[in-house]
């Protein structure tokens, strides 16, 4: 089985994220950049079906240069080689950009599973893997808690409000997974080091051939029209339980009309 | 006025609150058109989309569509978005709804804006982004504007509408068919109201040590007429169903009121609960992050402290 598996490298999740005054976009240099949390998950799941059912798992990330770090950490956990997609004309790119450029990349390349976190943790979107299923052209299995494959049938559990949701397709698919699904393994010191002779396939946007009219902030399909911090929140009340906390909470409430 | 589709999220029939807020959204951006996708629309629902100013709604009731997940309502979308060209389109920020969104954008080469919690009669969207600090306002700038818009953000107000039944017939495509519903997993559900739209949530974390230390989260809960959310933490250890939990990976809820008891305030539970209105809690540690959020805070046990609020709550209300 070959299993692409699309990584993001985010600021940070306990870093201050803000946006740049010059262009409204993400200050990607402001925070130390961190593998897309959920993308952990989602690198664990390839390995384990690999594990499994034996192929290899390409690692798929477009970003800048130091996204790079970020393949290097999923060749680390196993994953065999990658594929980093970097240029400059990238900066700015929104959902529909950065779908079509991953789309491009992925396309013809025979994978049998694509598989994605379920969001990045900087956009929150959770739009791309849906949007990559529907340029691609292939059966969309999202948000999993699990993947199982028998055969060229791939079946997962869709969380949903209210339970799951079992769905299934035939192979080739698009799959994102949650954070129940795995727990992601830590890179060994072998996997480190031999992640260093992995072979990394660094693309340009010609080399992806790409449609530069399609990318980048000018080409963006929406825009930020100007941000502000919120305003902070007046600070509030904390007062110590002295065998009256229960009640003091009831005055507040009562105060607030919610009694 | 041109007009904007809202699609109607739908559970047994039932429009879903997060519809009615959508709707009336809608009405400051131009003429409402609910669209319904899948089995079972019947006339109550008809009823509450006309109470909400719904002018028309398309219906594509075709039972197939229910045997598929996302890919139909874009495409049902994106024949509609074809042969009427609405000035929007508007959809719930659920899962479902985001996907649809994304896939609808692809498909008319639209711009899509997830998230917003509010947006105005020029487009602009409002969303309130890292975990809250930031207030960004945003536009399409090509194609038809599609937004998801978050649950509780809007207050639903009714308006009359003519909620004129116009017929959507359905064809899907091989694409929108390749993945199928099997079965569905429905979790035990209680009497209380839905997580993502209840207007009190009043939820739990490691500090209530057990799955029946959770009686006393139930007990509030139930007295304030709210419903019941947990933490990561709680919901790993097997005390609280996974459907409860709150935060990045769990539920986004923005209720008028959310009470945090034996929660610490790790950033991903912050993410799906900080734009709540009034914000109350109850830690044993004075230094936990959670007060940072606080409106009002008790350090304390939430043993001691939360039994005692019920308690107060109960004979309050009777008074
Ligand atoms: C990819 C990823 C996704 C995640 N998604 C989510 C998510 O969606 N939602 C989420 O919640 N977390 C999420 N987390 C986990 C998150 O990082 C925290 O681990 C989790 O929120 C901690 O839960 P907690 O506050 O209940 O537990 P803790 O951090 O252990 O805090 C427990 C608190 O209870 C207090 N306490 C203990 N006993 C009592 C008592 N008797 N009375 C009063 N107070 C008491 C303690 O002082 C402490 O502050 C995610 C993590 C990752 C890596
Ligand atoms: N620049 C990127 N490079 C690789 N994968 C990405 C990129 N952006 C998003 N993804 C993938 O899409 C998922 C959902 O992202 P989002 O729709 O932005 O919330 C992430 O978890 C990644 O798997």
């Amino acid at each position: 089985m070959k299993i692409a598996v699309c990584v993001k490298q985010v600021p940070d999740t306990w870093a201050e994220k803000r946006l740049r005054a010059d262009d409204s976009t993400l200050d990607r240099e402001a925070a130390d950049g961190v593998m897309n949390e959920l993308d952990e998950y989602a690198v664990e799941e390839a390995l384990k079906l690999v594990e499994a059912h034996g192929g290899e798992v390409v690692v798929v990330s477009m970003g800048p240069d130091r996204a790079g770090e970020t393949v290097r950490k999923a060749l680390s956990m196993g994953a065999d080689s990658g594929i980093h997609l970097v240029d400059d004309s990238l900066h700015g790119s929104d959902a529909l950009a950065t779908s079509y450029a991953l789309a491009t990349v992925l396309a013809g390349r025979d994978f049998d599973l694509i598989i994605f976190g379920s969001e990045s943790t900087d956009a929150r979107m959770s739009v791309v893997p849906a949007m990559v299923a529907e340029r691609l052209d292939l059966a969309q299995l999202t948000f999993a808690q699990k993947v199982d494959v028998i055969g060229d049938t791939v079946t997962i559990e869709r969380l949903a409000d209210y339970g799951f949701d079992t769905v299934t397709a035939s192979l080739p698919a698009v799959i994102s997974v949650v954070e129940k699904i795995n727990e992601p393994r830590y890179p060994s010191f072998k996997g480190i080091m031999a992640a260093k002779k992995k072979p990394v396939e660094t693309l340009s946007v010609a080399d992806a051939g790409l449609d530069a009219s399609k990318i980048g902030a000018s080409a963006a399909w929406s825009g930020v029209a100007d941000f502000a911090a919120r305003p902070p929140k007046s600070a509030g009340v904390v007062v110590a339980d002295d065998g009256d906390g229960g009640l003091k909470i009831a005055d507040f409430l009562t105060n607030q009309k919610f009694i | 006025m041109g007009e904007v589709l809202v699609l109607v999220d739908h559970a047994d029939g039932v429009v879903r609150k997060v519809t009615t807020e959508l709707l009336t959204l809608a009405r400051v951006m131009g003429e409402p058109a609910a669209v319904w996708v899948g089995s079972g629309y019947n006339d109550a629902a008809s009823a509450s989309l006309a109470e909400f100013g719904a002018v028309k709604v398309y219906v594509a009731e075709d039972p197939t569509l229910d045997d598929f997940p996302v890919a139909p309502a874009a495409e049902v979308l994106a024949s509609i978005v074809a042969s009427a060209s609405p000035a929007a389109v508007v959809v719930a920020s659920s899962a479902d709804g985001k996907e649809v969104a994304g896939r609808l954008a692809v498909k008319t080469n639209s711009g899509v804006i997830t998230d917003a919690v509010d947006i105005d009669a020029s487009m602009i969207a409002t969303q309130s982004v890292f975990g809250g600090s930031t207030i960004v306002h945003s536009k399409v700038t090509s194609g038809t504007p599609i937004f998801t818009v978050r649950t509780n953000s809007v207050a639903p107000v009714p308006a009359p509408g003519a909620a004129t039944r116009v017929d959507v017939s359905v064809s899907l495509t091989a694409s929108a068919t390749k993945a199928r519903i099997t079965g569905r997993t429905v979790a035990a559900k209680g009497g209380r109201p839905e997580l993502a739209e209840a207007a009190v949530v009043v939820s739990g974390g490691r500090g209530v040590g057990s799955a029946e230390g959770f009686d006393v989260i139930e007990k509030l809960a139930d007295s304030l007429g709210g419903a019941v959310g947990a933490s990561r933490a709680a919901t790993d250890a097997g005390w609280y169903p996974h459907q409860f939990q709150v935060g990045q990976t769990g539920k986004t809820v923005s209720p008028q009121l959310y009470i945090a008891n034996g929660i610490s305030g790790a950033i991903q539970h912050r993410a799906g609960m900080q734009t709540s209105k009034t914000i109350v809690v109850v830690n044993k540690d004075p230094e936990a992050p959670i007060f940072e959020l606080a409106d009002f805070g008790v350090v304390g046990d939430l043993f001691a402290v939360v039994p005692q609020l019920t308690e107060q709550v109960e004979s309050r209300k009777g008074a």
